[in-house]
């Protein structure tokens, strides 16, 4: 009896796993990059970050925006950990309208680093348009939004290849090999030599993606490094604490024990 | 009890006392007699009033700095997470917490059905639970709107729906209900305010549950009454309190693992997308502890009748009480009921597994089985299994049960370890 129900629940877990890799084949798995923020004590490369903002601001920014992050968090510790004249004068480097003034005008200003990331357009239906009817999405929090984050972002922008004989594709329509249902309205971005990095990494086309994937996981956990860091010493703390507290429960229970 | 005759020892302290009976309640929560054989299952008792205060505490503090509102709501869960000082250790705690709520809870109730805490004299205790439980399920969906993501929004739209398939007066229960003519801001801004009274309407019956708890007192695992309470108990504090609090060091650990490593593993990608009525996502699936229900819901091919089965599989537990009708409390000593709990725990976790996949092909099939032997289990197995069911022989007493040399609990051990 006891074997047959044992048999029973492998049987059924067995045949759960079965059906969902058959069911789940349609989707191409993402690549798995071995990023340097996994893990327990994972911590984002300063300087991959540092490019990818290029790649970003110099690609990306012309239609995507990142509307939650502030230029003063490019130089916040745990960032790209840009200085602060670096910031200053990247913030500097755009315009930002404000106001109104006491005439009740808007005007243009440099940028601040308190200053949001500025929007290429200025509303959703602008950006759509601007783009075939699809919106480029705010990037802030895009790696998070997306199933299978980094590896699935890297993996888009790798992932333009000529499509295969029958899959007809509309005008301004891409064939990408991850895009969940394989089309995209992005057109294919990158290319090698598309930036010039100033710390005289060769762009290659695969650096760059790996870069700009790097500084969208940033941007999306922010905290991240702040976060492992105190995860660390938060599990460190309990498990000491639980074996202090377990060698104490023991000693009370010694006595209830030897009772009997 | 025993602290009728509590009395505090300084002229202040009797003075109050004689008053308003404080420190008698303290001194009764210090010596409640507990049963000495409790094991780890017993301890979740207590991990879950931590789980509610800590929702409690930080759900206070995220709502210093939430903004109910359609347009704005998204933006200020990301304001938190980035301008907030630990403002991303404040939500990830309160949303990772909501899980580690449940997976307590079900530990929790799981374990009663396998030790048969909800049989007399029990029953309004078990009763208690199961409103908390309900109310428990009422606020984490509404908690799951706020952020106004992609799953909140299309979430809110699926369940509030639910309410339409009443005849006649659905629509305009569900118009009543969403404040609007869809899900729309003053749905966000009802859910909003009713997320945040029903945790403490949740501690007003977690206070009635231990009330009604120190009546009979705590059931044991080998499920037969205290004979002496001298031989057979243990005074509360301090070797229960420093066993619960040992126990909930370790979930604790889990609990960090998940808020400092995974924050988002048990969360739904879709929900960092902002909620957009325009755009339905490809499929909306709840948080995972409300899929089982969500799967038994979707097994019927008609809304009103799967509306109805997936309130029955929750109401159905109000009266699990008078549904089972074996004498003897614990399943160590049944060795039928011990096998059909099992395949119970097994059917929930499939229903829970397909209520995530989409319901079609075989994940159908399977919920549709699964749902067939969730109602077969409460409705028949159990009443005739309390029939039928030859028990083991309890033994005499708890004392006797913990000692090492008792035959009848180390035979029923062994085959706990088989099954």
């Amino acid at each position: 009896m006891k074997k047959k129900f044992k048999l029973l629940i492998y049987f059924s877990l067995l045949s759960l796993f079965y059906f969902t890799k058959l069911l789940s084949a349609e989707a191409v798995d993402p690549i798995k990059i071995d990023w340097s923020f996994k893990g327990y004590t994972g911590k984002f490369d300063r300087a991959s970050l540092q490019r990818g903002f290029q790649v970003y601001k110099e690609v990306c920014s012309s239609c995507h925006s990142m509307q939650y992050l502030s230029y003063r968090n490019l130089g916040e510790p745990g960032g790209p950990e840009f200085t602060e004249s670096e910031v200053k004068a990247i913030a500097a480097s755009v315009e930002v309208t404000d106001g109104p003034d006491s005439q009740g005008e808007m005007f243009k200003r440099p940028g601040r680093p308190s200053d949001k990331f500025v929007n290429p357009y200025p509303n959703v239906q602008a950006a759509a348009a601007a783009n075939g009817g699809a919106y480029p999405p705010d990037m802030s929090v895009l790696v998070k939004a997306r199933k299978g984050g980094a590896n699935y972002i890297y993996s888009v922008l790798m992932g333009y290849e000529d499509k295969p004989a029958g899959v007809i594709l509309d005008d301004g329509v891409y064939y990408n090999k991850y895009m969940v249902g394989q089309k995209i309205k992005m057109p294919k971005v990158l290319s090698d030599g598309l930036v010039d990095y100033s710390d005289g990494t060769v762009a290659t086309e695969d650096q760059m993606a790996k870069d700009v994937t790097t500084f969208l996981s940033w941007a999306a956990e922010p905290e991240l490094e702040a976060r492992h860091k105190l995860g660390v010493k938060v599990l460190i703390y309990l498990i000491l604490l639980s074996i202090l507290v377990y060698l104490s429960m023991k000693k009370l229970w010694s006595r209830i024990d030897s009772e009997i | 009890m025993s602290d009728h005759e509590y009395q505090p020892t300084s002229k202040a302290g009797k003075w109050f006392n004689d008053r308003l009976p404080l420190l008698s309640l303290v001194s009764h929560l210090k010596d409640y007699p507990t049963p000495k054989n409790l094991n780890y299952w017993w301890t979740f008792g207590g991990i879950l009033t931590f789980c509610l205060l800590t929702q409690i505490i930080t759900g206070i503090v995220l709502a210093m700095h939430y903004v109910a509102h359609a347009d704005l709501a998204f933006g200020s869960v990301e304001h938190i997470m980035r301008d907030v000082n630990y403002g991303w250790l404040i939500r990830y705690i309160h949303s990772n917490g909501a899980s580690m709520f449940f997976l307590a809870v079900y530990i929790h109730i799981f374990r009663s059905l396998f030790y048969g805490s909800y049989k007399s004299p029990r029953e309004i205790i078990w009763i208690i639970g199961i409103l908390i439980y309900l109310l428990m399920m009422a606020a984490a969906f509404m908690g799951y709107v706020l952020p106004w993501g992609q799953m909140s929004f299309w979430g809110a739209t699926v369940i509030t729906n639910l309410f339409s398939a009443i005849p006649l007066v659905g629509e305009s229960i569900t118009t009543w209900l969403w404040g609007a003519y869809s899900v729309d801001n003053p749905t966000l801004n009802r859910f909003f305010s009713l997320h945040y009274l029903i945790p403490f309407l949740i501690l007003g019956l977690v206070v009635l549950h231990i009330w009604a708890l120190h009546v009979p007192g705590n059931n044991n695992p080998v499920g037969i009454d205290i004979q002496k309470p001298s031989k057979d108990t243990v005074p509360f504090h301090p070797y229960i309190t420093i066993k619960d609090i040992f126990a909930l060091l370790v979930f604790m650990i889990i609990f960090a693992g998940f808020v400092f490593f995974a924050p988002n593993v048990l969360g739904h990608s879709d929900n960092y997308i902002p909620a957009n009525p325009m755009v339905t996502p490809a499929h909306i699936v709840p948080e995972w502890y409300l899929l089982p229900f969500y799967a038994i819901l979707r097994s019927v091919p008609d809304k009103l009748g799967g509306v109805i089965l997936m309130f029955s599989a929750i109401f159905i537990l109000f009266i699990l009480p008078w549904l089972d009708t074996s004498k003897v409390r614990s399943a160590v000593f049944r060795p039928i009921y011990r096998q059909f709990f099992w395949i119970l725990v097994l059917d929930i976790l499939v229903l829970g597994y397909v209520g995530a996949m989409p319901a079609e092909g075989i994940y159908l099939v399977l919920a549709r089985v699964g749902t067939i032997y969730y109602f077969l289990h409460f409705l028949v197995i159990l009443p005739v299994v309390g029939y039928l069911e030859k028990t083991d022989p309890l033994p005499i007493n708890i004392s006797d049960a913990v000692m090492s040399g008792s035959s009848n609990l180390s035979i029923a051990k062994k085959d706990e370890k088989k099954v």
